[in-house]
């Protein structure tokens, strides 16, 4: 033993780090952010390095090329041992790293460490969780399947709406004038060089604040941050009540980081990786994009805003929440830092937590998409066709032949896009249906032309018989009032 | 003592140093935003843009909308199958035609088209056209971006090379279908 002691004695005469390590280990923190609350952010720490360590293994067998990139895949997730677990560890820690992140900064942000004298770690730990997600859509893109070459085209699509500007943008985000091999090259420049030398550097400053100005202590209700005192005040906090950072709070981080690291594994082993999904083959068209899980939230809401909304709030949106995000610590630098002292804040994350929640859950399903193939494939329920007149029937066929079925179900199969139609003919009377039929209206195309009379008549008579058995269908009033009455005044006057 | 008004030689040279560093770095600035930029500058020139060919117009029955392939005039070695792409041909009859792009107006989806109930349907978030290009509904703002076209020879062919987007792509945006919404 004692030459390895001498052995570091040696190197360390020369390097000299060994006093600044042991100072970093021990500095004192206050006793009580010893606690399981204090571990995300080093959880992210390790994610980040175990997606640098299999980034760097995928990149020994992935080709960067649009002629290769897919194939290079399919050779890893098949001809290459294990080359299917690294990918799977890549993109699990992907989706953990973003989830990390987002835990990390919903608890910075109610345990209030983002105000004095702490806003620019918050700041700079902003501009981290962009660089994340921009390290999740580029990743996405190296995928480089139907999904990644669609989904740049929806990138495209939004770019290109910025003013003036927007043609250039997308020029420059594609590399050329559409997607091709120069748009996998850039993005892998971004996600393998430029972004994750940004994340670096921004992770190093985000640490190295921590360590200055010491780990946020624990929020007390009725401890009020004030510029002129806190710096005083935090320092008497660690001297009283301080233990070293190594072993005193170290190993929570500690556990929580193989935890995590064991969580990646076992998803990797269990789901296995991600796609690819068909070849980046933009002539095959038979394809329903979908983005990956963080993204699915942005999906949803881009089918769920009325139209004129649309360009604002894409251009706008982002713009504002940054701005926020970046204002925040400004806004409300000091004052009460527990969260629960500050009802707005916790329900401003509640707030986002169900928007987003709701918006990737409903993405899940996606009920604005049409069923391409319900129209052929989903059959009309047997107890819609027992006993119908041929009329009614034909009505069905039309129904089924003219894609009705991709945008409206029936017995719970087909598309979300419009009503179901189980029971249409309680909710509008025979005109209504004629009506909505020929002229479409709310989100629904007219027909009028493509239906001759005689199907709309046969189509009309087949939705009429889509009733409850014990429900009459809806009839207009004034029609049989209008019938009484003709049918009254033929009558013969009684004596 | 040197006075602050006076410089010393060495305080003289770094700031040269400081100069000649920054002139050498505006000359090199030059080329490299120049290269960083030329998809860019080569798209304003709309040299990206030129006719080709979809095929003989026999392909294309009268009254029937089908898929026609392309090579994009603009070609990389390395880019594989995406220089390939996908239109809608409509032969309305004789020589009048449509050419759609397969991209949705809205965010850029591959559309189908339904012959028998004559719509064009998005997958994505639900866009519909009518089988002239023009909006049914849903989230486009309006109808499907058509290419320029030509027959020659009884050939068609159709002026492309950029990925149509809402926003861009001058020569696509020039014939705008009726907008319903």
């Amino acid at each position: 033993m004692r030459w390895l002691i001498q052995l570091g004695e040696w190197f360390d005469r020369r390097l000299q780090i060994a006093a600044p390590i042991r100072e970093v280990a021990e500095h004192p923190v206050p006793r009580n952010t010893a606690s399981w609350w204090y571990v995300f952010g080093s959880a992210a720490l390790v994610v980040f390095v175990l997606q640098l360590v299999t980034g760097i293994l995928l990149a020994l067998i992935y080709v960067p090329s649009a002629n290769e990139a897919w194939s290079s895949l399919q050779a890893l997730n098949h001809d290459v041992t294990l080359g299917w677990f690294i990918r799977a560890l890549h993109g699990w820690g992907s989706n953990f790293m973003v989830a990390i992140v987002l835990i990390h900064m919903v608890q910075v942000f109610l345990f209030g460490a983002y105000k004095f004298p702490r806003e620019l770690t918050w700041i700079v730990g902003v501009f981290l969780l962009l660089m994340t997600l921009g390290m999740a859509f580029s990743g996405q893109v190296l995928r480089f399947d139907q999904d990644a070459y669609w989904g740049l085209g929806i990138g495209a699509s939004i770019a290109s709406r910025v003013p003036i500007i927007g043609p250039a943008i997308v020029k420059l985000m594609l590399g050329g004038p559409i997607i091709a091999g120069a748009t996998l090259s850039r993005f892998f420049a971004l996600h393998v060089f430029v972004i994750p030398g940004m994340l670096i550097g921004f992770v190093c400053l985000h640490l190295l604040m921590v360590l200055k100005l010491g780990i946020n202590e624990w929020p007390m209700p009725g401890r009020i941050v004030k510029r002129a005192t806190y710096a005083s005040e935090y320092h008497e906090l660690t001297k009283q009540d301080g233990a070293p950072f190594v072993p005193y709070a170290i190993w929570k981080d500690l556990f929580f980081a193989a935890f995590v690291l064991l969580a990646v594994a076992a998803c990797a082993i269990y789901f296995g990786p991600f796609g690819p999904t068909g070849q980046p083959d933009p002539t095959i068209i038979q394809t329903a994009p979908k983005p990956d899980y963080f993204f699915l939230w942005l999906y949803a809401v881009l089918s769920l805003l009325p139209p004129s909304l649309e360009t604002p709030a894409l251009l706008i949106g982002p713009v504002l929440v940054i701005i926020a995000l970046l204002l925040l610590p400004f806004l409300s630098g000091e004052g009460e830092k527990s969260w629960r002292r500050r009802p707005i804040a916790v329900l401003t994350v509640l707030l986002l937590a169900i928007m987003l929640g709701t918006f990737t859950r409903l993405a899940q399903s996606a009920p604005w998409s049409p069923h391409m193939n319900a129209w052929s494939g989903a059959p009309v329920p047997d107890r819609y066709l027992h006993g119908t007149t041929a009329l009614e029937r034909q009505g069905a066929l039309i129904f089924q032949v003219k894609q009705c079925r991709n945008c409206h179900a029936l017995g719970e199969a087909g598309g979300q896009r419009g009503p179901s139609l189980d029971s249409v003919a309680v909710r509008l009377t025979q005109d209504q249906l004629i009506r909505q039929v020929i002229q479409g209206g709310g989100n629904m195309p007219a027909y009028g032309k493509n239906l001759s009379p005689a199907e709309t008549t046969a189509l009309v008579a087949f939705l009429e018989t889509l009733h409850p058995a014990r429900q009459a269908p809806a009839r207009d009033a004034s029609r049989d009032a209008a019938l009484a009455e003709s049918q009254g005044r033929r009558a013969p006057a009684q004596p | 003592m040197p006075n602050e008004n006076t410089i010393s030689r060495r305080g003289l040279f770094m700031k040269l140093g400081i100069l000649f560093n920054g002139l050498v770095a505006t000359a090199l600035a030059v080329p490299i935003v120049r290269f960083l930029l030329s998809s860019v500058t080569r798209g304003n020139a709309n040299a990206y843009l030129s006719w080709v060919p979809l095929g003989p117009v026999g392909e294309f029955p009268e009254g029937e909308t089908r898929l026609a392939t392309f090579r994009n005039p603009y070609v990389m070695p390395t880019d594989g199958k995406t220089v390939d792409t996908a239109c809608w041909v409509r032969r309305i009859d004789g020589e009048q035609f449509q050419v759609f792009a397969v991209n949705c107006a809205h965010l850029g989806c591959p559309v189908r088209w339904f012959p028998q109930s004559g719509l064009f349907m998005c997958p994505c978030h639900g866009g519909a056209y009518y089988r002239d290009g023009s909006r049914a509904s849903g989230p486009p703002e309006r109808g499907l971006f058509e290419y320029p076209h030509k027959v020659q020879s009884g050939l068609i062919s159709i002026q492309a090379g950029e990925l149509p987007t809402p926003g861009g792509s001058a020569a696509l945006l020039g014939k705008r279908p009726p907008c319903a919404g």
